[in-house]
């Protein structure tokens, strides 16, 4: 892994995702700029992205937390499934790049973001593919938020019923939801324990380092498990006025905003090179 | 006579055998939804997801997606289109999925398990969602023979089945396909719309008018989306009374599909008959028919009456 790398192309992301919010004046900054290294991670050094004699991709990505559109959109554009230049045009009427994922979109297998639906297709997926004997995992991108939906944990007790080794269930903790802190609104608590109890092999990171999502990766090998990391994020990282901000789940960036947040991430561009 | 689930179930056994593409998917009513039958032949190809219809709807979407399976995905009409609606609404639909959700137990037919079991609601859930593809087989050819159009149907599908047994109406040679309908008879004197359960009680009741002097036609809506436009207009242009039989409410069932397009394109008097607007109850299915009329009687009776009115059109009689 080039982490030095791997941080640049987080840093462009992020510079995308607030570029994408400024001109759509509205979109989910906050829960986008918490999942950036998870997301960059996957796409640029853990995925197979290779496709299989059907044109299927062999590993396979779901973001349940459809809301952090804008990074997935700006990781697919690093990747060259959409011009880059479409990320402007993300929520404008004329575009295919929709407020949340749908399959409409290059590199994208299925719609998302109504909360707690993704996991249960992951597992379909990685079922699928357990049952054919063929290669690949399946990533699920989940919120700390998201999993207050019952269908996730009817989904999780799926993982285990099926042994489905092949499917990682990855958690945004970033302990902020809409109405307040995630303790607030539903008491999610013990995390790591509920997942351990429904069958999973689980592991805690620091889901805004890349070394320590890697060491999250490396620990997870049991043939047998569904495997879940807990990635502990802040929300609206790298942009100092966002983080740990509710507000900024989901608003738009107005231009004095917008001028502050990219000088930061122009600094942190520097920093990173020199 | 044979319940068009037991159809299902023998479709999948069928076609299981031939095709190893085929997979199954249940939450804990196998044996009711009668995909027990694949089951049992199958095991390695029948996934029970439980008591999560939910989490059922979105594993067999994520395995449609993945590429290479033709999926089956079965519960009560009541658990499939209504508990998980809007799985089938955003996940399988607005992906446009090949999935056949196959929902058995629908209409008051269901009897005994009374008004919490008994969905009269489905047909008009799931017509509004973009995408989706309706049928409602009327016996044990239809069913089979609409299934193994299904699977080819490159979109996701809702097959409204039944519980009850129904008697055997078509032959093995008959063709069926989306966006068709079947029509029985040529008489002048009225249509009579059903679908599913309800097309052996209008052929009944068909004979009966014959017997009483009127030449009516019967159309068998097995598809419900799209339907068969062209039939119902012909129909409207060709007979004097249109009636609709239903087990589904009356509201947003294929009485109001006939009205919909009768409105806009040849409008005339459709008289509904259906659920009108209440839950249903406990008891016996064909108790519960007679109950809420959906009975060969009352079509009859709906006939008779809209004659003599056609014959002294009063502004009384256009009201009611």
């Amino acid at each position: 892994m080039e982490e030095r790398k791997l941080k640049q192309i987080a840093n462009e992301i992020r510079k995308d995702i607030i570029q994408m919010v400024h001109m759509a004046n509205s979109g989910h900054p906050g829960g986008s700029l918490s999942c950036v290294e998870i997301l960059v991670y996957l796409y640029h050094e853990k995925m197979n992205l290779q496709e299989d004699n059907l044109k299927n991709r062999i590993d396979k990505f779901v973001l349940s937390k459809g809301h952090a559109s804008t990074a997935y959109y700006a990781v697919l554009a690093s990747k060259g499934y959409i011009p880059k230049k479409d990320l402007l045009s993300f929520r404008k009427i004329d575009s295919y790049l929709e407020g949340h994922p749908s399959n409409k979109i290059p590199g994208v297998d299925v719609s998302s973001g109504s909360l707690g639906q993704g996991m249960s297709v992951a597992n379909g997926m990685a079922l699928n593919k357990k049952i054919s004997q063929k290669e690949g995992n399946v990533y699920c991108l989940l919120g700390d938020g998201e999993i207050e939906e019952g269908q996730v944990w009817e989904a999780f007790m799926t993982s285990h019923k099926y042994n489905l080794s092949n499917v990682y269930a990855i958690i945004d903790y970033n302990g902020l939801q809409i109405d307040g802190t995630v303790e607030s609104v539903k008491k999610l608590d013990h995390l790591f324990e509920k997942m351990t109890s429904f069958g999973f092999e689980t592991v805690t990171v620091d889901g805004n380092s890349f070394s320590s999502i890697q060491d999250g990766f490396l620990q997870l090998k049991d043939p047998q498990k569904p495997k879940c990391i807990i990635a502990k994020t802040i929300k609206g990282n790298g942009i100092s006025f966002m983080e740990n901000q509710v507000k900024w789940h989901g608003k738009g960036i107005n231009d004095e905003e917008y001028m502050l947040a990219m000088e930061e991430l122009e600094k942190e561009a520097l920093y990173e090179i020199n | 006579m044979k319940s068009t689930r037991k159809a299902y179930g023998e479709f999948l056994v069928e076609y299981g055998k031939k095709d190893i593409s085929i997979v199954v998917f249940d939450a804990d009513l196998a044996s009711a939804t009668q995909t027990a039958l694949f089951k049992e032949k199958f095991p390695e190809r029948h996934f029970d997801i439980g008591i999560a219809e939910q989490d059922m709807v979105g594993t067999a979407c994520g395995m449609a997606i993945d590429g290479d399976k033709k999926v089956f995905a079965s519960s009560f009409a009541m658990f499939l289109a209504g508990r998980a609606y809007e799985q089938i609404r955003n996940t399988a639909a607005y992906s446009n999925i090949n999935i056949n959700f196959c929902a058995t137990h629908s209409g008051i037919s269901v009897g005994e398990d009374g008004a919490t079991h008994q969905c009269i609601e489905d047909i008009a859930l799931m017509n509004v969602i973009p995408n989706m593809k309706i049928f409602s087989p009327a016996d044990e050819v239809s069913t089979k023979k609409v299934l193994e159009q299904c699977i080819f149907l490159n979109t996701p599908k809702y097959i409204r089945l039944g519980r009850k047994d129904t008697p055997d109406i078509y032959s093995f040679d008959e063709e069926f396909h989306l966006g068709g309908s079947k029509q029985f008879g040529k008489g002048t004197d009225g249509t009579i719309f059903a679908t599913g359960m309800t097309v052996s009680i209008a052929l009944e009741a068909k004979e009966e008018l014959k017997k009483l002097g009127k030449e009516v036609r019967v159309v068998d809506l097995y598809s419900i989306k799209p339907i068969d436009e062209e039939r119902i207009i012909q129909c409207a242009k060709e007979t004097k009374t249109l009636i609709s039989i239903e087990d589904h409410s009356v509201i947003g069932g294929i009485g109001s599909i006939i009205a919909n397009v009768l409105c806009q394109k040849f409008p005339k008097k459709l008289y509904k008959i259906g659920i009108k607007d209440v839950f249903g109850t406990s008891g016996e299915a064909t108790l519960l028919y007679q109950q809420f009329g959906l009975t060969k009687e009352h079509i009859i009776q709906k006939f008779t009456l809209k004659t003599k009115r056609n014959n002294f059109v009063t502004k009384e009689n256009m009201i009611k």
